[in-house]
């Protein structure tokens, strides 16, 4: 695996990992201890993802699918100023996202899937569309690959979003927008997808 | 000598042209092509938007959000720069770099600039959405060029267009059960913020011994919220020491206690030309500098508070209409005396409407705003907050496109599906409202055929 050049030092890192990322920190550093030069690039993807992972099914178990489906005391919409209702679990991913870009360009993410409610979430660069095929298709594990945007090289990471709760499977099957209405607890419904950019 | 000549007077014009770079009253040479109609009151304040002189496209930016940023912000921005700023949108960029505004606002072009400013050709949602009738078949025959200007679409304010809230209003009726606007409650909010305050009588008016002041006046400012308030002559007029007496207060007096109103009074097109930076101060707005039809008699009118308020009475019934009126001379304006509106308000004037039901040109342009729409100086969350009623003196906030007044103002009275064609047929704005809409926006229908 190719080493990040030094843009992504230590301090890099903590700089670049502005959500309060305890787990990732913890993970850079022992990282750090038996390669001295630096860490990976995929490193640092798998940290951040597990952060972004564990938020993200810690908001959809413990408030979504707890009082919008078992209590049923609040709705989730996605006009949720309108309707004064939770945010949805993308959202509340992509607020996150769109704060961290506002933050720092040494890392970004998005949510996607192949069967997008949502259209903008449709893969648009090829290593979206060919990781968020590999994911489906192997279940477990992740898909690594380099591509060039806008004249700049990325590491770019497609790991699997998966229906955790209930509730993922139930909202997108109802959707009138959803492309795929089978969706059931378990399943690989999109991908999270991470990038770094690589040397300058 | 031939080269001596030349040398000299290439001197002399950089002298000429450094000079005038930096003497600020000689912006105007450096004007390079006519303003929008946005912005040609402050054109000659330049370092509003270029605030330094090699800042390029960012601080230009800067200068676009710090006006209308927070205008976007409350108005949920459906592009805003986050959505732009992803590499996997790189290619997107490359099409049309919808990161900066100057993007499509170019300014400095007249010629080329049509609705809301936009410089590009009008059917540039292509870029992005070309394949929109695979997903929407019944986008499948509807030019591009349709998608903003036929009431469906916004660039950026489709907080009332988006399809959720279609579906949600279509079965509205034209007219609502009880249809108001929502009542000023200004004077309440001082007594909730600083407990019982003591109206005033006569004897407390504290003006200079020496003042003659008439009988009038000391009336007039009776029946005010002023007095209610506890607000003295001295309230207003005084000055910086407790002797100085101010024969006529102007913006900064109200501001102290109207901060609300001052501020988005600056933000508009009545008063944006007091907000530009004291480096280069600029005289109050004149119906002579507007760019719309102003009636003659009123073309040197300069207008801050009093203007359209009065002194000592501050009716606010004048400054709804009549002070308009003084001035605005195009046919909307000189439609609303014969309009429906205008009935209701006499209505409600002579006693006969309900408290709330006339409309008047401030009820649609310059509305009553309940809530967090427009508290700044309240504490966030508070519940005097949730309560307050205020008044939009920014009357650009709504105004264009129109269907930032769905939801602000019209849908105070009227169901959902009346409004959105009534806003889309420009005849009907022509005569104010007077008959009803001949054109019919079919997103409702569409939306929820779905
Ligand atoms: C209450 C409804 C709701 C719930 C619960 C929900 N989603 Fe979604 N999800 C949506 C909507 C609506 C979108 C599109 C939102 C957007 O992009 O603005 C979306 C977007 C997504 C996307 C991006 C692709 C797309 O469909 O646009 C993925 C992947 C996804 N959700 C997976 C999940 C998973 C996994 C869960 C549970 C952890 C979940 N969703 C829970 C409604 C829901």
């Amino acid at each position: 695996m190719k080493q990040l050049k030094p843009v992504t030092t230590i301090s890099g890192m903590m700089k670049a990992t502005t959500f309060g990322l305890t787990v990732a920190s913890g993970m850079i550093l022992s990282g750090c201890e038996s390669e001295p030069e630096g860490i990976s690039p995929q490193q640092f993807t798998d940290a951040l993802h597990k952060v972004m992972e564990s938020d993200r099914a810690v908001y959809t178990k413990q408030v979504v699918n707890r009082l919008a489906k078992d209590e049923k005391v609040i709705k989730a919409s996605e006009h949720f100023m309108d309707e004064k209702a939770l945010p949805l679990p993308a959202q509340m991913f992509r607020f996150g996202a769109e704060m961290v870009a506002s933050k720092t360009d040494e890392f970004s993410y998005s949510l996607q899937s192949l069967w997008p409610i949502n259209k903008q979430n449709a893969p648009v660069t090829e290593v979206e569309k060919t990781g968020l095929k590999f994911i489906s298709d192997n279940p477990g594990e992740n898909y690594y690959s380099e591509e060039e945007l806008g004249g700049q090289k990325y590491f770019t990471a497609v790991y699997p979003d998966i229906a955790v709760a209930p509730v993922c499977a139930s909202c997108h099957n109802e959707h009138k927008d959803t492309p795929r209405s089978d969706f059931k607890v378990g399943d690989v419904m999109g991908g999270v997808v991470i990038r770094v950019p690589l040397g300058s | 000598m031939k080269w001596l000549s030349w040398g000299g007077v290439s001197i002399l014009l950089s002298v000429f042209w450094g000079w005038s770079l930096f003497a600020k009253d000689q912006n105007a040479r450096y004007l390079i092509g006519e303003t929008t109609d946005g912005h040609h009151q402050i054109e000659l304040a330049c370092n509003s938007c270029h605030v330094a002189p090699f800042g390029g496209v960012e601080l230009i930016q800067e200068a676009c959000t710090s006006c209308h940023g927070a205008e976007l912000a409350l108005a949920e921005d459906s592009h805003p720069k986050s959505k732009f700023t992803d590499p996997r949108n790189a290619a997107r960029v490359d099409l049309l770099d919808a990161r900066y505004c100057a993007t499509c606002h170019i300014e400095h072009r007249k010629d080329e600039t049509h609705a809301m400013g936009v410089t590009l050709p009008e059917d540039f949602c292509f870029y992005c959405h070309e394949d929109i009738a695979e997903e929407r078949p019944t986008h499948e025959n509807v030019p591009f060029t349709d998608c903003l200007n036929s009431g469906c679409h916004n660039y950026h304010d489709n907080k009332a267009l988006y399809e959720d809230f279609l579906v949600k209003h279509a079965d509205q009726p034209a007219l609502g059960v009880n249809p108001h606007q929502p009542a000023r409650n200004l004077l309440e909010q001082v007594i909730a913020e600083q407990g019982f305050v003591e109206p005033m009588t006569q004897a407390g008016a504290d003006h200079p011994a020496s003042l003659d002041v008439s009988s009038a006046i000391l009336d007039d400012w009776l029946q005010t919220a002023h007095a209610q308030a506890g607000i003295s002559c001295q309230g207003c007029h005084q000055g910086k020491d407790a002797d100085d007496w101010v024969e006529k207060p102007g913006l900064s007096a109200c501001q102290t206690c109207h901060q609300m109103e001052a501020e988005t009074f600056m933000q508009g097109k009545h008063g944006m030309r007091l907000a530009v930076s004291d480096e280069l101060p600029l005289s109050p707005m004149t119906p002579a500098m507007g760019r719309l039809p102003f009636k003659l008699e009123s073309i040197d009118t300069e207008l801050s508070c009093t203007t359209c308020h009065g002194a000592h009475r501050f009716d606010a019934q004048k400054a709804a209409v009549e002070s308009c009126l003084g001035c605005h001379n195009d046919e909307h304006s000189l439609n609303y005396q014969a309009s429906p509106h205008a009935l209701l308000h006499e209505l409600e004037v002579a006693g006969q409407g309900n408290p709330g039901t006339g409309v008047t040109c401030a009820t649609c342009h310059m509305p009553r705003l309940e809530g967090a729409r427009l508290q700044r100086s309240k504490p966030e969350g508070s519940e005097l907050e949730a309560k307050a009623v205020q008044v939009m003196h920014n009357q650009n906030d709504n105004l264009r496109p129109n269907e930032k007044m769905i939801r602000s103002v019209c849908m105070d009275c009227h169901g959902f599906p009346f409004v959105l064609d009534a806003l889309a047929d420009p005849e009907l704005i022509r005569s104010n409202f007077n008959g009803q809409p001949s054109v019919h926006v079919k997103s409702i229908e569409w939306a929820t055929e779905r």
